[in-house]
């Protein structure tokens, strides 16, 4: 509960900084100016760095975990994917991993009533969280109309995708829907499920609650108290163009949404956040199951010291003698 | 009177909500759900360090002075070593879907038990020395000290997993608790604290060639009995060469199969499928163990163990290797052995010398699975089969965690079960294949001062189980494990009694039909068939 009430309390402290940032000299274009480019800056050297840090570790062993069925003998079916052969169908097992979320698709539900084992169906997890990065991509996407000149040709068709279902004016757009919902699935399991309440961190809390400030001060922006959309991207290009302009009287809304955003990229690259990484770089998931056919190397391969035969010939010559078992030191002799 | 039975097992599973603080290291040691501590003479012979005379409920460990900057140090080197270590311990989201997947969480109900809170345990401790927000931020960044009390918890949690990987199959990120359990273990081993029935088998292992420290000549008194025995059934001579240089193969089994029973009968089994195939083999005396318990300890100790295999290959002038029926065995062969110990440029690539097929899938490290080399030998119908001659039986099969997650070993020993016996049925499908559900006793678990925590552990595998004899009549467990063949019986004997286990070999022996035997009226356990039973 304390990390719960610390995240929160933190991600509040930060809303209500942007908030009344205006009001204070030189506010405006710390979170408007400073924080965005030293937020872009650590965001990019962050993953970077990170990626290199585990990209650069050696993988000593080969030791894919296998779902499936393995390559033996050729009039056995194999399951290509799940238990991949070669590096293409690696490969194959990772992209299906990023994109569908392999893995939390098979999650079930296991639990004991009256003593006996009960199995059970359990999807909620995987397609809340499949909800959650995919809208979250195609809102990432969307805002690209902001700070690019001229408007990628994928945005505009992106946008009226997003809005088909023509509710209100502005169109409701179906992800700004579907990442709130999302994020209030998964924080809500995290405080209704004990198991996962007793082992939930300041981290997995703080993670949700940004996103689910950002989100609701975005969707404020656009139907609540809409902003001058025109002004934004006359601001948002001079950023991106380096000729940045401190826009006069910017929104409350707009200030909180930026702050946020800016903290969640500086936070991302040393958070949980980075957990992307497991899925490209993951040995268990990344490797071919061939490690029979294919010698993997270990680029540390340490001698140790063994029982060499000679040596355990030497002590246990009288026990081979008296088994009548042949001995390489009697053919020497011989 | 007949006797009141009641079912009310002594073990009671409930998964409640747990209580209290996980970052709280106090562990309560109840009796029947730990490991003895090794003994100072195992840790002699093998060269390990801090031998002495201690256990695990003792006050003062007597640890080494250093003892934190040992584990500290150790940390720092394997995360330089592994990426598996580096990247597990960052990414986790802990989203949870692991934590209903743990045998030992489902039978315990201790919530350290969760595949992630068994990860934070070492996390934690990562955080607090290894990154910038666990030092600045400590435990509001989920950073934990390394006390004396956390050593304790490693201890029995990380002997509290049996390196299954089930959990690491529902993991989005692939974080596999097997490898963090293989590292804790490791890195506990540097300052001394490691379970007894681990480090005596690997001892014995070391110096005398096998887990119980059978000596060659009682190896061969051993193998001299199965072939009375075999004369006895078949009436034919089945010879079991040892050390017998030439020979085109190394056949290499966990030991358990000459020295426990019901291993014993699938020992039977594979000598008389060479027998009938007419097999040019060996076995070896020096390389008497398939199994190998350094995996349990340590990837040093691993190795050491299984350097034996090569070198005797290369002794021996075989051109490849057969290996038997074992689990962690299989582990080791198939994703450690050619490159700790290869290249094994000195054999050939395997050609089965019946069927011509060659094994192109085991090319480089030249070692075959004897469920391969048999669904192979059936698939071109090389031999003759009686399933009749296991109707007593009803058969369903139990997925060894490592030919199934660490292989995919699936369907071979299937194949090879379907044509030997004529009653066959599968468990759930969630808990067979990859989603098996461990033995509950594997990685150096399966001792009995340990035995609670075993029966607790094998609680869902037993379960499925006792679905399939309730829903059709099944009373023979068959896997392919020298772990599971030692500890299941005990399991089904406490959980599902009336359900036996046995290898698959031992079922293909009990239907063999060769050449020139006497006709069968027993089975491999010298029981009644079940056709002279009913003439009976």
């Amino acid at each position: 509960m304390k990390a719960l009430i610390a995240a929160a309390a933190a991600v509040v402290f930060l809303a209500m900084a942007g908030a009344s940032a205006g009001a204070v000299p030189g506010g405006t274009a710390a979170i408007t100016v400073v924080l965005p480019y030293f937020a872009f800056l650590t965001l990019s050297v962050g993953i970077a760095w990170r990626v290199w840090w585990w990209a650069a570790s050696p993988v000593p062993y080969r030791i894919p975990t296998t779902c499936g069925q393995q390559r033996s003998l050729p009039w056995i079916r194999t399951a290509p994917i799940d238990n991949p052969d070669n590096r293409v169908m690696a490969a194959i097992r990772v992209a299906i991993e990023a994109l569908v979320f392999r893995s939390l698709l098979r999650n079930s539900r296991t639990h004991v009533a009256a003593g006996r084992l009960v199995l059970s169906e359990a999807r909620l997890l995987w397609l809340a969280s499949l909800v959650l990065h995919w809208s979250l991509l195609v809102i990432l996407l969307r805002h690209l109309r902001f700070v690019l000149l001229p408007t990628p040709f994928f945005v505009p068709p992106l946008d009226a995708l997003d809005g088909f279902l023509r509710i209100g004016a502005p169109a409701l757009l179906i992800t700004d829907v579907l990442v709130v919902v999302a994020l209030i699935y998964l924080l809500g399991r995290r405080l209704v499920n004990p198991l996962l309440r007793y082992m939930s961190l300041f981290t997995d809390y703080f993670a949700l609650l940004l996103l689910l400030g950002i989100a609701v001060s975005g969707i404020a922006m656009r139907y609540v108290a809409p902003v001058n959309i025109v002004a934004v991207k006359e601001f948002a290009l001079a950023l991106t163009a380096f000729h940045p302009v401190v826009p006069a009287a910017p929104s409350a809304l707009l200030l909180v949404h930026l702050l946020l955003v800016s903290t969640l990229a500086i936070y991302l690259p040393f958070s949980k956040l980075m957990h992307f990484g497991g899925v490209f770089l993951s040995p268990t998931r990344n490797l071919a199951n061939n490690s029979r056919r294919v010698r993997h190397i270990n680029p540390w391969n340490s001698p140790v010291p063994t029982n060499t035969y000679a040596e355990w010939e030497a002590t246990n010559a009288d026990k081979l003698k008296l088994a009548g078992l042949p001995l390489d030191e009697a053919d020497r002799v011989r | 009177m007949r006797p009141t039975v009641s079912d009310k097992p002594v073990i009671d599973i409930e998964l409640n909500a747990p209580k209290g603080d996980w970052r709280d290291a106090h562990v309560e040691l109840r009796r029947g759900t730990f490991s003895n501590a090794s003994l100072p003479k195992d840790l002699i012979a093998l060269g390990l360090p801090n031998p002495r005379k201690w256990q695990p409920t003792d006050l003062d460990w007597q640890l080494p002075a250093d003892w934190k900057g040992i584990l500290l140090r150790g940390m720092q080197e394997r995360l330089a070593k592994y990426r598996s270590f580096r990247l597990f311990m960052d990414v986790c989201v802990r989203c949870g879907a692991c934590a209903d997947k743990c045998h030992f969480y489902l039978g315990s109900g201790d919530p350290k038990n969760m595949p992630f809170a068994r990860a934070e345990l070492i996390r934690s401790v990562y955080r607090r020395y290894f990154t910038l927000s666990g030092r600045l931020f400590g435990s509001l960044a989920g950073a934990r000290e390394l006390t004396e009390d956390v050593v304790k918890e490693w201890f029995y949690y990380f002997y509290q997993c049996t390196e299954c990987r089930r959990c690491s199959i529902y993991c989005p990120f692939g974080i596999d608790t097997a490898e963090i359990t293989m590292i804790v273990r490791e890195l506990l081993s540097l300052i001394g604290v490691s379970t007894h029935w681990v480090t005596e088998p690997a001892a014995n292992c070391y110096r005398v060639g096998n887990h119980l420290g059978i000596a060659p000549h009682a190896f061969k008194d051993a193998l001299d009995f199965a072939r009375d025995e075999l004369r006895e059934l078949t009436g034919l001579d089945v010879e079991i060469p040892i050390s017998r240089k030439g020979a085109e193969i190394l056949f290499v089994m966990p030991s358990a199969d000459y020295f426990a029973t019901p291993h014993y009968y699938t020992l039977l089994g594979y000598m008389m499928l060479f027998h009938e195939i007419g097999l040019d083999f060996t076995v070896s005396a020096y390389a008497s163990e398939g199994g190998n318990f350094g995996l349990f300890h340590s990837n040093d100790l691993m190795k050491r163990l299984n350097a034996k295999i090569y070198e005797e290959a290369k002794r021996l002038g075989v051109k490849w290797i057969l290996g038997g029926e074992c689990g962690h065995m299989w582990r080791v062969l198939h994703q450690y052995m050619d490159t700790m110990n290869g290249p094994a440029d000195f054999l050939e690539v395997p050609v089965s010398p019946l069927t011509g097929t060659r094994f192109g899938n085991a090319a480089s490290t030249k070692m075959v699975h004897i469920c391969e080399f048999t669904a192979d030998l059936l698939y071109h119908e090389k031999i003759k089969l009686d399933p009749s001659r296991n109707d007593e039986y009803v058969v369903t099969y139990h997925d060894s965690c490592n030919p199934a997650r660490a292989m995919g070993l699936l369907e071979e020993p299937r194949y090879v079960l379907k044509r030997t016996c004529n009653h066959f049925h599968e468990m759930p499908a969630k808990t067979i294949r990859e989603f098996t559900f461990c033995c509950g006793s594997g990685a150096g678990l399966g001792n009995t001062e340990n035995l609670e925590m075993r029966l607790r552990g094998g609680f869902p595998r037993a379960e499925a189980v006792r679905h399939v004899r309730e829903a059709h009549g099944v009373n023979l467990l068959a896997c392919i494990c020298a772990i599971d063949k030692a500890t299941l019986p005990t399991l089904m004997d406490y959980w599902v009694s009336g359900v036996q286990v046995a290898g698959v070999h031992e079922l293909l022996g009990n239907a063999l039909v060769m050449k020139g035997a006497k006709e069968r009226t027993t089975n491999l356990r010298g029981e009644p068939l079940a056709k002279e039973a009913a003439n009976a």
